[in-house]
C-alpha cells in the first residue's frame, strides 16, 4: 500500500516563547515501527502528544487513515498510548485495567474479559488477570499497559518512553519482545526514546529530532552510517570530528592532512568531518585507505568484544579528541603513539554550521 | 540487657506525666459515669449502668444524639463532595487566578469557629433564614470544606493526572473519568476527609450553639444539661460522645493506614 497511514504536515507548536515543534512534516507507513529519537526538549514527546490528541498543534495538519484529526479528543482518535509511568488504574484488577477501553466502548462483561485475557496472553501475562497493579513488577506493569492499549485495536499505538523506567537488562529484553509483538500483530507503532541503541534495535524508521525540527529520517542502517546532519552523526553514536576546507577535486585540507571525500564540493568551503570509531584502524594506511597521522593514546577501555581507545590526533597545539575501536586482542596501552588510518568512503562530510 | 540510664527514666516519667495529664480527665469522666449514687465525686460507689439507662431513655438527649449524627453525616458528605470537585477543578485545569482561588478556598481554616458562627448568624438573619439544624450543618460545611479540599488537592498529583489521561485515551468521557477513575483512585483520601469531617462536626459546639434553636445537636444539649449542675448523667453522655469519637478515629486509622501499607 503506498498511501501512508499517518501524515503530519507543517505542524507547529509553541509553549510561550519556546518552540516545541517547528514546521514538522512526516509520514508513517501502515504497519511500520517508527522511533522518534532525540535529546530531552527536542520535541519528540510533544509530537507524540499531538498525534494522540493530548495537545492541539498551533498550525499544520495531522491525518490518520484519511481522517483529519483536527479538534478530535484522544477518546475518539484511532490511537492509544503507553505511558512511561504506565498509568495503570491502581484500584482495578489487571483484567479490569485491560478491559477498560472495551468497557468504554460498551462491550459486555464476558466479551471484554475474554478479549482482555487474550491481550494478556499476547504479552505473556495471562496469569495476572485477577491481580492488582501494585502486586506486579515494573516489567509486568509495562506489559499490562501494552495489553490495555492494544486490546482496543488502535490503528496507531503511541509509546512514550515505555522502557525508560526499567533497568538495562530488562529494557533490552523488552525491546526484543516489543519488536516481535509488533511484527506479529502488524499494528503501526510510534515509539519515543532518547536511547539511540533502543531506537536502532526497534525501528523500521528512525526519526531524529532536535530543537523541534526533524534532523534525519530513515532506516537505522542509513541513519547510523550516513547521517543527514552533523547533529545526527553525533547523536547516533560516537564520532571523531574535525574541521576542514575543501580544495576542489574531492580533496579537503584538515589538521590531520589532506583527505579525499566522495562527492564533489566547490573549493574554499568550510566543512565539518566526522568518523565513526569502527571506521578507523590502527596501523599505517594500506592500499585504498588513508592515513590520519599519529594517535596519542590517552585511555584504553576494555569492553569485552572490543577495546575503546581514546586519544588525540593532529598537531599538539590543536589536538583533536579521537575515539577508535580496536580488536579486543590488540595490545594498545596508554601513552602509545600509533599510526591511524581510515577506511575509504567512511568519512562523513557536513557543511560547517555558521 | 542494657542498663537504664537516668535520662531514659526521666523521659519515661515525662511521657507518663503527659499522658496522665491528657487522659486523666477522660478516665475520671468515664469512671464516674458508672457511679451508683447521685453525685459524680469520690468516693466511687459503682459500678452501675443506671446513668446510661437514664441517658438512653431521655428523649431530648437521644434526639440530640440522632440530630448530631444526621448533621455530621450530611455536612461531611457535602464537604467531601464539594471539596473533591473544587480540588479536581483547581488541580486539573488552568483557571484565571487559580492560585488566589486556592488560597481563598483554604483561608477559612485559619478563622475561628466563633467568627464563622457569628458571620453565618448575621447572614442568615439578614436573608431571613431561621435557625435550624440545616443552618448548623451549613456552618459545618463551611469549616470542613477547606480541610477536605486541602487533603484531596494534595492527592491529585501528576501521576494521577496521567492515569486520568490514560482513561480519556481509552475512550472515557470527562464524567466517566471522574466517577470510574479519579474518585475510586482517591478513595483512601476521600474516606479520610469524610471521617475527619465527621469527628469535627460531631463535637462542634460554638457554631451549633449559635445557629440552632429548638432542635439542636448533642454538644449544645450537653451544655444545657451542665447548666443545671453536675451529675453522673452528664458523665455518661460525655462518655458516649467520647466513645463515638474514638470509634471514628479507629475506623479512620484502620482503613487509611491499612491502605498505606
Amino acid at each position: 500500500m503506498t498511501e501512508p497511514l499517518v501524515r503530519i504536515a507543517n505542524v507547529r507548536k509553541r509553549f510561550g516563547r519556546e518552540t516545541a515543534l517547528d514546521n514538522v512534516s512526516l509520514e508513517f507507513a501502515r504497519g511500520a515501527f517508527t522511533v522518534l529519537l532525540g535529546p530531552s526538549g527536542s520535541g519528540k514527546t510533544t509530537l507524540l502528544n499531538v498525534l494522540g490528541g493530548f495537545l492541539e498543534p498551533d498550525d499544520g495538519e495531522v491525518v490518520i487513515d484519511g481522517q483529519d484529526m483536527r479538534g478530535l479528543p484522544p477518546a475518539v482518535r484511532p490511537t492509544t498510548t503507553v505511558f512511561q509511568d504506565y498509568a495503570l488504574f491502581p484500584h482495578m484488577t489487571v483484567g479490569a485495567n485491560v478491559g477498560f477501553g472495551l468497557r468504554m466502548r460498551g462491550d459486555g462483561r464476558t466479551a471484554r474479559d475474554e478479549k482482555a485475557r487474550e491481550a494478556l496472553k499476547l504479552v505473556g501475562l495471562e496469569e495476572a488477570f485477577g491481580r492488582r497493579p501494585h502486586q506486579l513488577s515494573g516489567g509486568q506493569r509495562q506489559r499490562v499497559a501494552l495489553a490495555r492499549a492494544l486490546v482496543v485495536e488502535p490503528k496507531v499505538l503511541l509509546l512514550d518512553e515505555p522502557l525508560g523506567a526499567l533497568d538495562l537488562k530488562l529494557r533490552r529484553q523488552m525491546q526484543d519482545e516489543l519488536k516481535i509483538l509488533q511484527k506479529r500483530i502488524g499494528t503501526t507503532f510510534v515509539h519515543v526514546t532518547h536511547d539511540q541503541e533502543e531506537a536502532m534495535a526497534l525501528a523500521d524508521t528512525i526519526v531524529v529530532m532536535n530543537r523541534g525540527r526533524i534532523e534525519d529520517a530513515g532506516t537505522p542502517e542509513r541513519v547510523y552510517a550516513h547521517p543527514a546532519s552533523y547533529f545526527t552523526a553525533g547523536f547516533m553514536g560516537e564520532v571523531t570530528s574535525f574541521g576542514g576546507e575543501t580544495l576542489g577535486g574531492g580533496l579537503v585540507a584538515t589538521p590531520v592532512g589532506r583527505v579525499r571525500i566522495t562527492g564533489a564540493a566547490a573549493a574554499g568551503q568550510r566543512v565539518r568531518l566526522a568518523l565513526r570509531p569502527e571506521a578507523m584502524t590502527i596501523g599505517p594506511a594500506g592500499p585504498g585507505s588513508q592515513s590520519l597521522g599519529d594517535l596519542r593514546v590517552a585511555e584504553v577501555v576494555f569492553q569485552g568484544a572490543s577495546k575503546r581507545i581514546l586519544g588525540k590526533l593532529g598537531p599538539a597545539s590543536a589536538p583533536i579528541p579521537a575515539i577508535v575501536r580496536a580488536d579486543a586482542a590488540s595490545s594498545v596501552s596508554e601513552g602509545d603513539v600509533l599510526p591511524v588510518s581510515m577506511l575509504p568512503g567512511a568519512l562523513l562530510v557536513y557543511p560547517e554550521a555558521e | 540487657m542494657m542498663a537504664r540510664r537516668p535520662t531514659d527514666i526521666l523521659a519515661g516519667a515525662y511521657a507518663l506525666a503527659i499522658y496522665t495529664f491528657i487522659f486523666l480527665p477522660v478516665a475520671v469522666l468515664v469512671l464516674f459515669s458508672l457511679q451508683a449514687t447521685l453525685f459524680p465525686v469520690p468516693p466511687f460507689t459503682g459500678p452501675s449502668l443506671k446513668w446510661y439507662q437514664a441517658v438512653l431513655t431521655d428523649e431530648r438527649l437521644t434526639g440530640a444524639l440522632a440530630n448530631s449524627l444526621i448533621v455530621a453525616t450530611i455536612s461531611s458528605f457535602l464537604s467531601v463532595l464539594l471539596g473533591f470537585l473544587a480540588a479536581y477543578g483547581l488541580a486539573r485545569f488552568t483557571l484565571p487566578a487559580g492560585r488566589a482561588v486556592r488560597a481563598l478556598m483554604t483561608a477559612p481554616l485559619s478563622v475561628s469557629y466563633l467568627v464563622i458562627g457569628m458571620g453565618l448568624l448575621i447572614l442568615l438573619n439578614a436573608i431571613g433564614m431561621p435557625k435550624s439544624l440545616s443552618s448548623a450543618g451549613l456552618g459545618h460545611v463551611v469549616i470542613n470544606l477547606p480541610l477536605c479540599f486541602a487533603i484531596l488537592y494534595s492527592q491529585m498529583g501528576q501521576h494521577q493526572a496521567n492515569i486520568e489521561r490514560a482513561a480519556r485515551d481509552l475512550g472515557a468521557s470527562e464524567w466517566q473519568v471522574l466517577v470510574l477513575v479519579t474518585a475510586p483512585m482517591l478513595w483512601p483520601a476521600l474516606f479520610a476527609s469524610f471521617f475527619l469531617s465527621m469527628t469535627f462536626s460531631w463535637d462542634e459546639f460554638v457554631i451549633a450553639f449559635l445557629l440552632t434553636r429548638f432542635e439542636t445537636t448533642l454538644p449544645v444539649e450537653i451544655w444545657a444539661l451542665l447548666r443545671s449542675g453536675l451529675n453522673p448523667k452528664t458523665n455518661a453522655i460525655g462518655s458516649l460522645v467520647f466513645i463515638v469519637s474514638i470509634v471514628l478515629v479507629v475506623v479512620l486509622e484502620a482503613v487509611v493506614l491499612r491502605r498505606r501499607r
